[in-house]
Parts: structure tokens; C-alpha cells; sequence
């Protein structure tokens, strides 16, 4: 059941290093391309703007539900919030962990973006003994009839 | 993120396990009448139609009448959409994951 992202990147400098670029909001807004209104605090909602070009219409907006240093900083948000003027708030939300481990001097970085089809994890749970699936095995499944 | 707009209503609707499981039915690519869909589970046929309305309304199922039934079907086009906008968030996340590499490893 696929529902999720994750990305993984060898960088070349400490895990303390990393963590700060991670979450000093400074930082963070350097390379994500967005400038926040203020530090990212544990439990709390963190705003800004998108600086990123042809999206600075955008909001930010997100909630900081994990700052384990150094190794886990995690966030919910809404990922399909392109329109400025709708209220998202009822929408599903992804969940956003980057993990950092060391690696010789260096650091693994991994991005896990979980969520997308939004069924929390206790009725997902009951999906399963459903043996439901998710929707990317129905993709499977009809391209492995079509093809047959 | 151009087709972010009509993504959110797609993951909206497969959001939900009875739906999966309707997809789940239909997989195979066989239309099916509300009946068929509703046995063998714990369904009214009325709830089974309103999944089925969430399903059909964002173009996941295909309704066509055939003589006094109504059978519905899979779209498995809507779902690959679904799949596409996945990895389009995946390059995003490709592009700023570079981004803070060069940010740290050139000061």
C-alpha cells in the first residue's frame, strides 16, 4: 500500500550541520525556498510565504509535530494547498519527516512524505484485513488485466 | 504544481476504505450493477450508491445504463493521474533535498 514518498540523499557534512539547516527557520527557508514568520517551535503552527519562482502567491503553512534532535524533524500540512483564497483546513494532510543519520562524517538525509490518500493508520489497519489494498495495487491490478 | 487542483479531490475520494474496496471489485475491469457490488458485504445498497457517487463524481467509476440496470465501471486512467501528481511531489521533493545539499556543503 503506497500512498507515500521517500527520498534519499548523501550530504557531505555533519548530522549537526544538517539538523540546523533542517530546522533553523532560516535555513530551512534558504534552501526549501520560503520565508518564515518566525522559528520552528514543537506542537505549534509555523507561517510564512513561498519565495519559490511562480509559487510566491503561496501560503505556508504547517505544524511542527517532531524536532528529535538530531535525528527526526517532522511536519503536517496540506499538500494540495495551491489556492490562496480556500480554506484547506478540512482537507487531508500529509505528514513530512526528514531523518538524518550518520554516515562517516557525513549525514543520510531521508525525506518521507505518508498520507496522501489520508486514511488514518487505525482504519488503514482494517483496510488491510479488508485485504482492500490501496489504490496503487488497483492500478496494478487493472494494468495487469489489460495487459493480459 | 499545475495539477495539484485536480489531484486533492482524487486522493479525497480514495481517502476512504469501503471506497478502496468498492475499486478493489472493479479492478478486474468489469461493469458492475449496485446489487453485485453490495453482496457479500456488509453494504445497504444505498451506501454502496454513495460511494459509488463519490467514486463516479471525481471520474474513478463509469456509469453506463444497460437496458433497466445501471452498471459501473473502473477508470484506471484516473488513477494513473493519481500516480502521475505522486511523482511530480517526488521531483519537488528530488529538487529541494539538491538544494539543501548545496546549502550545506557550500558555505
Amino acid at each position: 500500500m503506497t500512498d507515500r514518498i521517500e527520498k534519499s540523499i548523501a550530504i557531505a557534512a555533519p548530522v549537526e550541520r544538517v539538523w540546523r539547516a533542517l530546522t533553523d527557520h532560516e535555513e530551512f527557508g534558504t534552501w526549501f525556498r520560503v520565508k518564515l514568520d518566525g522559528p520552528f517551535v514543537p506542537g505549534e503552527v509555523s507561517l510564512g510565504r513561498i519565495t519559490h519562482p511562480g509559487y510566491e502567491h503561496l501560503k505556508w503553512e504547517a505544524r511542527v509535530v517532531a524536532m528529535e534532535a538530531p535525528h527526526l524533524f517532522a511536519f503536517t500540512w496540506h499538500p494540495y494547498a495551491v489556492d490562496p483564497d480556500r480554506d484547506y483546513s478540512a482537507d487531508p494532510q500529509t505528514r513530512v519527516e526528514f531523518r538524518l543519520e550518520p554516515d562517516g562524517g557525513g549525514t543520510n538525509l531521508t525525506v518521507v512524505e505518508s498520507g496522501f490518500d489520508s486514511i488514518p493508520a487505525e482504519r488503514r489497519d482494517e483496510a488491510l484485513r479488508m485485504n482492500t489494498g490501496g489504490w496503487e495495487a488497483q492500478v496494478k491490478n487493472v494494468k495487469a488485466h489489460a495487459e493480459r | 504544481m499545475p495539477s495539484a487542483e485536480a489531484a486533492a479531490p482524487l486522493f479525497a475520494a480514495l481517502a476512504d476504505p469501503t471506497r478502496l474496496a468498492l475499486l478493489k471489485r472493479l479492478a478486474d475491469g468489469g461493469a458492475r450493477p449496485i446489487v453485485a457490488l453490495a453482496s457479500g458485504s456488509a453494504l445497504t445498497r444505498q451506501a454502496v450508491s454513495k460511494h459509488l457517487a463519490v467514486l463516479s463524481g471525481v471520474g474513478l467509476v463509469a456509469r453506463r445504463r444497460k437496458g433497466r440496470e445501471t452498471l459501473y465501471a473502473l477508470r484506471p486512467e484516473r488513477l494513473a493521474e493519481a500516480r502521475a501528481w505522486l511523482d511530480e511531489v517526488e521531483a519537488q521533493w528530488e529538487d529541494a533535498l539538491g538544494r539543501l545539499k548545496a546549502h550545506v556543503e557550500n558555505p
